[in-house]
């Protein structure tokens, strides 16, 4: 396998060249006024900081993918399961939302959780499929009959302002672990039923298992309120209205010749980056240790020849399992920091397009199965993103200039936001055919 | 394996909700043909001559080897595992390249062919393994065998199913379904279909019992008697070259041995080497 | 009297709608399921390429319109269909050309496939969004209705009524069209055999005279309108969505599945399968339930399920054939 002619191109350099030119966006977008960029250092780090996001994702799904050769389709479900830990833990709890129904609640969810054991083991005893089917029947019947009137009270609870179960008013940063934790348990659920197959059916069960979570978080309002949306999530940093009534950072601003609002807004997103830095690099550490050991070693052999690991006495379906769990693990923890980031639960952001499949177009450009690659390419596919709907339109202007004012001339100016569509595939199809292993390969 | 193979190396294979690794192909159907140029004066009928060259961009496994058949004889090749006998076969049916010598075929020169356009100059092969269309009746296997045909099949078909009455009861049955023996027999029977003028077996005879070999080996005579003339690669080398008129023994892609299958069987070297004493 | 009654709201409710539906699911994963089967990957760009086929028809049914075109009673998408499919299989064609063709000279892993129709997917995204927005578009036009529910009232005299929507009949009766067209094709013509024949032994095809690249156009052309016919269908009967489009991915993909990959009747089956059991388990039964036990008054709506939890249903029996016929109802290929 190491017969290939773009392995032996790539040189120590590449990683740290391509990085470099990577800086050198940044710091032109957010010094540089032009068509191209905007010469705003609070533009350039949202974007930085949301690329760093993505960082951490993908490098969650670099360890299904890169690692083991899982092909996870439901990147959005573990990001958004992710994001519900913020809204859960850090948000204060909801007045009388606990006395309304709380316990029947908790209670109703084992009640269902139980349901499923029960049937399950009811099956491996019997292999009787209608002992199963009433089982399954007879404990649906009563989680919804503990569930319904629960989620009623609670959802009546001051329906305008909250009408969701509420947090547990606990520290901010906690929530990201647990985060982790969420998407870890339902990776779990997922990969033990779609890993145990003959042959494994992942794709389409992660497709569909993502689908479900956001419809979850859509239609369950006791939650997170569903699409009313959850806001004012709180913060592990300070926030720009404190910092401008600040004098001390008023003159720490004016020091560095920023007025007091700019300099703000930069402030609090150099505190992200700083959080998100430590995130990212302890991810990375921790990969790379792990890949380096011989757990590591063992994943790689699994990978490339299954025969062979399986006829070795290797568990090939426990050591993918525990892989897509610790990587969806990561995925849930940047769905965290990423409602930490924004602030705000909307579950209808999630889509899949550019939660999963974005994220894949990152693993893929980067390098599929080195975890520098995956992070060069997050940030770079990231900033491409959003740069495009900017090029886009001015692209297209530029273009059309000569046209006469018309119909067809608007259609294309407003619809040129969606080039960026287009450009993400084009990417992706080019580096797939002229560099397959990505820009930065696997070793 | 090729260069884009490994860029994801196993990744993602055993998804079977996204990829499909059952009947993958491994020839490149996408390559057009070269130009038909003239054959060579006093040519046998088919000849692979001077074949030099290997898989992809791998290191060349033939190394200057001659193979010939003629008219309504049988050609053996037979030698030490790994000798490339097969790779010989493939050779002459365009599947891997050829960096040098020449594939003539009935007095033209095809090495410039791809294999399906070699399958329109008359010849037919039957590969070692994945010789049948497993979900398709034994029928529609002999119908895909004369696909290229415009006339009536029917005759030709009848004629398959006399020269293997077993199968013939089975028309209607998949053919994945058969015992080893029947379906080499529909393999056959399927190369035979296109009414080629030159028959090539990988192997006809891997993995059957000495039974049903015995019965391939009349059938193959059969064939060869019949006017068509049949190349084959053997792993049982003592009973191929009985049946021999001609034989190669293949020693690391080269040409070691070369005579009629008598001649050969009365050689001491290749009997000591090829045939245990 | 109130047999009749809820047999009457079991059909207007659950049967016809679910029928449609499955008919529009089964056409959609007769697609992936031949693309699976012969090109050997799941292709994730089948959406966008329906909702590519659906947009196409659309503004040549609004072109038709406007020159005052029409089929009477029938929709005029009808008329603007052949447009729609001629420029989807266009499309496609030209992606295999560029994208796809490459690898298959490579003979790339199948999940090169796979990755690059991600890419094509983005692509006919933005093509999509391009052309016709990202907004909700209704193209039906002709007669609305073949039983109304007021009607059906009067003549039978039921207290329930019954609807059946030009859209649904005319879904089904396209679809057994098309299925039956499709079958004799595979089954019984030269040309439907050797796409079979490749999908079985490439290599072998090739042996035996098959033009694999033949093989690979027809399959594209063919997966093109059926994709194509679903999409305008499915557009007829509910509304045209790009997103919904990309949304239906998982329900196709569940019911080839389901059906045995690579298996075409195992799709027809799969289809009306999971669309049976997403109208059924998120119907709420309270009104047949109250016809047939009049005295007795449920608390809730008997329904299991909330309609938008329906992409649940798909999955569920996905998992659960799975679990227990790993080959789906029809031996596929996946095995």
């Amino acid at each position: 396998m190491s017969s290939n002619r773009q392995a032996a191109q790539a040189s120590p350099w590449r990683a740290p060249i391509l990085f470099a030119i990577l800086a050198i966006l940044f710091v032109l977008e957010g010094t540089v006024r032009n068509g191209m960029f905007s010469g705003s250092w609070n533009t350039s780090l949202a974007i930085l900081n949301m690329g760093l996001i993505s960082a951490i994702t993908a490098l969650g799904v670099n360890m299904q993918w890169g690692y083991a050769g899982l092909f996870n389709a439901g990147v959005v479900g573990f990001l958004a399961l992710g994001g519900l830990a913020p809204v859960l833990v850090s948000l204060p709890p909801v007045e009388g939302a606990w006395a309304a129904g709380g316990p029947r609640l908790i209670l109703a969810l084992l009640v269902g959780l139980g349901t499923l054991a029960l049937a399950k083991i009811a099956y491996t005893r019997t292999r009787r499929g209608w002992i199963m089917v009433l089982v399954l029947v007879a404990g649906f019947v009563a989680y919804r009959w503990l569930f319904d009137p629960a989620v009623t009270a609670i959802e009546a609870n001051d329906s305008a302002r909250t009408g969701n179960i509420g947090g547990l008013g606990l520290p901010i940063l906690l929530s990201w672990l647990v985060g982790g934790a969420f998407a870890a348990a339902a990776a779990w659920a997922v990969g033990k039923v779609a890993l145990g197959l003959r042959s494994d059916y992942l794709a389409i069960a992660t497709l569909g298992i993502g689908e479900i979570i956001v419809a979850v978080l859509r239609n369950e309002d006791w939650l997170a309120r569903g699409v009313k949306n959850v806001a004012a999530i709180p913060r592990p940093v300070p926030y720009e209205t404190d910092l401008q009534q600040n004098p001390a950072f008023a003159e720490f601003a004016a020091s560095w010749g920023f007025g007091v609002a700019e300099a703000s807004g930069i402030w609090v997103k150099l505190c992200y980056m700083s959080l998100f830095l430590v995130v990212l690099l302890t991810v990375i550490l921790l990969a790379e240790l792990a890949l380096k050991s011989p757990w590591g070693r063992m994943m790689r052999a699994i990978r490339d020849n299954e025969t062979a690991a399986e006829a070795m006495g290797k568990d090939v379906t426990a050591r993918h399992l525990q892989i897509f769990i610790l990587g969806s693990a990561v995925i849930g923890i940047a769905g965290a920091m990423m409602i930490t980031l924004d602030g705000l639960m909307a579950p209808n952001s999630y889509n899949p397009l550019r939660y999963t499949f974005l994220i894949w177009v990152m693993v893929v450009v980067g390098g599929s199965g080195n975890n520098w690659g995956a992070v060069l390419g997050a940030v770079l596919i990231w900033f491409l993103w959003i740069k495009a709907e900017v090029w886009g339109p001015n692209l297209i202007g530029a273009l059309v200039g000569p046209l006469p004012d018309g119909d067809i001339k608007s259609h294309l100016l407003n619809s040129a936001a969606h080039m960026r569509f287009i450009a993400m595939g084009l990417v992706l199809l080019l580096v797939l055919r002229f560099a397959p292993r990505g820009l930065v390969p696997e070793k | 394996m090729s260069d884009l193979d490994a860029a994801f190396g196993n990744r993602g294979n055993r998804d079977s909700s996204i990829v499909n690794l059952h009947g993958r192909g491994t020839i490149d159907g996408t390559r057009p043909s070269g130009p038909v140029g003239p054959g060579h004066a006093g040519d046998p009928f088919l000849i692979g001559e001077g074949m030099t060259g290997g898989y992809g961009k791998g290191a060349d496994i033939l190394h200057d080897c001659t193979i010939s058949v003629e008219q309504g004889q049988i050609a053996v090749i037979v030698g030490p595992n790994g000798a490339g006998k097969s790779t010989a076969m493939k050779a002459i049916f365009g599947m891997l390249n050829l960096r040098k010598g020449s594939v003539r075929l009935n007095g033209r020169d095809i090495t410039a062919l791809n294999p399906q356009d070699r399958v329109k100059a008359g010849m037919g092969f039957v590969p070692q393994v994945n010789n049948i269309f497993p979900s398709m009746t034994v029928e529609e296997n002999l119908e895909m065998g004369a696909f290229i045909r415009k006339d009536d099949i029917r005759r030709t078909m009848e004629q398959v199913y006399e020269l293997f009455p077993a199968v013939a009861a089975k028309r209607r049955q998949a053919a994945g379904e058969l015992s080893g023996g029947q379906r080499q027999q529909v393999a056959v029977g399927r190369a035979l279909m296109t009414q080629p003028s030159v028959l090539m077996l990988d192997e006809p005879t891997a993995g059957v019992s000495p039974i049903v070999m015995d019965e391939l080996f009349d059938r193959i005579i059969a064939i060869a008697r019949g006017g068509l003339p049949v190349l084959m690669v053997e792993q049982n080398a003592k009973q191929a070259m009985m049946i021999a008129d001609k034989a190669y023994v293949l020693v690391q892609g080269a040409n070691a041995h070369t005579g009629t299958g008598h001649e050969l069987m009365q050689n001491d070297e290749v009997r000591r080497t090829f045939l245990g004493g | 009297m109130d047999i009749l009654n809820a047999l009457v709201a079991f059909l207007n409710f659950v049967f016809i709608p679910a029928a449609a539906y499955g008919a529009q699911l089964a056409l959609g994963a007769l697609g992936v399921t031949l693309i699976y089967g012969i090109l050997r990957f799941s292709n994730f760009a089948h959406g966008d390429t329906m909702a590519f086929g659906t947009a196409i028809t659309i503004l040549t049914t609004w072109g038709l319109q406007s020159l005052g075109v029409s089929l009477g009673p029938l929709p005029t998408a009808l008329l603007a269909l052949p447009v729609g499919i001629a420029a989807t299989a266009l499309l496609v064609l030209g992606t295999d050309r560029v994208v796809y063709r490459f690898y298959r000279a490579q003979k790339a892993a199948p999940i090169i496939f796979v990755m690059a129709s991600v890419g094509v997917m983005f692509i006919m995204n933005g093509l999509t969004r391009l052309i016709i927005g990202v907004d909700d578009q209704r193209f039906d036009d002709g007669a609305r209705f073949i039983i109304n529910v007021r009607d059906f009232r009067e003549w039978t005299g039921l207290a329930e009524g019954l609807a059946l929507r030009s859209t649904q009949v005319l879904t089904l009766v396209v679809t057994a069209i098309v299925c039956a067209a499709l079958f004799w094709f595979l089954n019984r013509t030269k040309k439907g055999k050797a796409m079979r024949a490749y999908s079985d032994n490439e290599d072998l095809a090739l042996l035996s005279g098959i033009d694999p690249e033949r093989v690979v156009r027809m399959t594209w052309i063919i997966a093109a309108a059926l994709i194509t016919i679903a999409g305008v269908l499915y557009g007829l009967d509910k509304s045209f969505r790009p997103f919904n489009y990309f949304q239906l991915l998982l329900p196709i993909f569940a019911a080839a599945i389901v059906g045995g990959l690579g298996s075409p009747l195992g799709a027809i089956a799969g289809g009306f399968l999971v669309a049976f059991s997403e109208v059924a388990v998120t119907y709420p039964w309270v009104k047949v339930a109250g016809y047939l036990a009049p005295g007795w008054e449920p608390a809730g709506l008997l329904q299991l399920l909330g309609t938008e939890y329906k992409f649940a249903v798909s999955f569920v029996i996905l998992i659960v054939v799975l679990l227990f016929r790993p080959t789906g109802l029809f031996r596929g290929k996946s095995v």
